[in-house]
């Protein structure tokens, strides 16, 4: 009784002050984010159609290679095809469904700095490729396993642990384009659009220009992402290709990226 | 504590907010009132931080929004019950909030319990839900983290009357266990249950503010008579007070019933009944003070009083 009387008063006193609520730490805006990402019935096929995708990609290859073609780069390509579309869609919708959907109303006044949901965000949609990709190529050797039995022939290893890290960085990269095209445009149907026009479009256009200008045909490797990036997928990059990575990816990715974030902070949520 | 001092909102060359200030109070229901449009949401999504004021400045509890280090456990939001991802159940969205704010899991099933929402309707996606079961879980998600401020923008929209007592219940037993309640509406008779202060808003600016016993007082009196209305508003108005005709034989005094009863009985004038104008008080305060902003022209009853 005497230690609550005492207690009690400058409890009392001290009531206008609020109570210290520690902050949401980051790891738990993006544990919820990640789970957002599948707790929709489109979140949770978009993720199934990984695998999904990866078993019919497989399949294709056993079934209409020839024996020759019958090797573990075969497998890798084709599983990853499916990625460079499906990882970026994740990533947009993910992004843009604040918007598309309106949840941003209840997301944002949870978590009222922007920066941190969206950075959130983007290390959830790496997670996901980082995750994705090591259990596409798994099904890919699976499959190469599958495939030389039914053909009767050893199968062929010929991708280095190098090259995978490549096609990760490269899907991770796609990926982030994706994303980086979600927080600029900021609703689900035109960042698709751009998605495509990105990565099918422009570089099309880069390689006409730099057929028929010459003025732009060494200052190509520079500039085109999609062509700095096409050097993962092959799997040796040499110390100038980085450099040509670098320059396309600051161009095409974290600059738009940063407009993208000044954009978000200051858009009006409705 | 919710303070709003001097916020303007600006877009491009259209004003929606024009330097808004008032405060609403711990243990009591602040009505933030307001025909459509005249900037209640706005208001509200400044003091939440989803829409930068041009100038001002919005406080809750003592801080900026954005400040507050997990908001939801100070401040329960609802803006609009429809602006969820419509593919996630009932479930998963009130999931979602209790984990972003680091609560115990069992909360979630205590407050659909509190919002009356079944473990079949929780289950359901919210693209299912019937606009009376979206405000249940907007409030649900609102009330979650036990926060001391509640800032609800419509609440009462699509709920039936039962849905529309249980809201006043609860809000009502929220103030008086210390809660700030910041509540905006349209629907006057809505607020004029459940407020102890009211907030009016026409046209982006604050028309009138105060404690809601205030405001209806200067509402006047009503008073039939068996003579001919004339008689009694020459009378009254030899005593200095203005008077206007509302329906076919009442008549609406500007000043307090005891006042108006003195002035009857000393001019000999029988009454037939003489009461404080409480009823249509507010309505008639509300269509007055925003009548520049209403869209629709009042039909002609309404007129005469909004001519007062």
């Amino acid at each position: 009784m005497t230690s609550l009387d005492l207690a009690s008063p400058p409890a009392e006193t001290q009531s206008p002050a609020a109570p210290p609520h520690p902050g949401i730490p980051l790891s738990r805006v993006v544990t919820t984010e990640l789970r957002k990402m599948f707790d929709t019935r489109s979140g949770f096929w978009l993720m199934a159609s990984i695998a999904i995708l990866a078993f019919l990609a497989t399949a294709a290859v056993i079934a209409f290679s020839s024996t020759n073609g019958l090797t573990y780069t075969s497998f890798a390509t084709a599983v990853c095809f499916p990625m460079t579309i499906v990882l970026p869609v994740i990533a947009i919708l993910s992004v843009t469904g604040e918007w598309s959907q309106r949840s941003g109303l209840t997301t944002f006044t949870l978590v009222p700095h922007r920066g941190r949901v969206v950075g959130a965000k983007a290390i959830a949609s790496v997670a996901v490729a980082v995750a994705t990709i090591p259990l596409a190529l798994a099904i890919g050797a699976l499959g190469n396993v599958v495939g030389a039995t039914i053909a009767g022939v050893d199968p062929v290893w010929d991708v280095t642990l190098t090259n995978m890290l490549t096609l990760l960085l490269a899907n991770v990269l796609g990926l982030l384009v994706g994303f980086m095209l979600g927080v600029l445009i900021r609703s689900s149907a035109g960042a698709l659009v751009a998605y495509f026009v990105y990565q099918f479009l422009l570089p099309t256009l880069s390689i006409i220009l730099a057929n028929s200008q010459a003025w732009f045909r060494h200052l190509q490797p520079w500039i085109d992402f999609e062509y700095a990036g096409g050097k993962l997928i092959d799997g040796t990059v040499s110390s100038e290709q980085w450099a040509h990575l670098g320059t396309s990816a600051t161009l095409w990715l974290a600059i738009p990226l940063m407009v993208g974030l000044g954009l978000v902070t200051r858009a009006e949520v409705k | 504590m919710i303070t709003i001092e001097s916020v303007t909102r600006i877009y491009g060359g259209f004003t929606a907010v024009d330097d808004v200030s008032f405060t609403a109070r711990p243990g009591r229901v602040t009505g933030f009132l307001g025909p459509n449009g005249a900037g209640k949401s706005t208001t509200m999504r400044i003091l939440v931080g989803l829409t930068r004021a041009t100038t001002g400045t919005a406080t809750v509890t003592g801080r900026r929004y954005v400040d507050l280090p997990n908001p939801g456990l100070e401040v329960g939001v609802l803006l609009d019950a429809s602006a969820q991802h419509a593919g996630r159940t009932g479930r998963e969205i009130l999931t979602i909030a209790q984990r972003f704010m680091g609560l115990p899991r069992g909360r979630v099933e205590e407050m659909l319990d509190l919002v009356s929402l079944t473990p079949q309707e929780a289950s359901r996606r919210v693209r299912d839900y019937s606009l009376g079961m979206r405000q249940r879980l907007g409030i649900a998600t609102a009330l979650i983290g036990e926060p001391e401020v509640l800032i609800l923008d419509e609440p009462a929209n699509g709920l039936d009357p039962a849905g529309i007592r249980w809201m006043r219940g609860l809000l009502r037993d929220y103030a008086d266990r210390g809660g700030t309640v910041l509540l905006s509406s349209h629907l006057l008779h809505e607020i004029e249950v459940v407020a102890d202060d009211l907030v009016v808003i026409g046209n982006g600016r604050i028309v009138a503010q105060g404690a809601k016993s205030d405001l209806l007082r200067s509402a006047g009196s009503m008073l039939r008579t068996t003579l001919d209305r004339t008689v009694v508003a020459q009378a009254l108005s030899a005593g200095g007070i203005t008077s206007t005709h509302v329906g076919d034989d009442g008549l609406l005094a500007d000043a307090e019933a005891a006042q108006v009863g003195l002035i009857a009985f000393a001019a000999g004038i029988p009454l037939l009944e003489l009461r404080p104008a409480d009823g249509a008080g507010l309505e008639e305060m509300f269509l007055e003070l925003t009548a520049e902003s209403q869209r629709e022209t009042p039909s002609d009853n309404q007129h005469e009083g909004a001519l007062t």
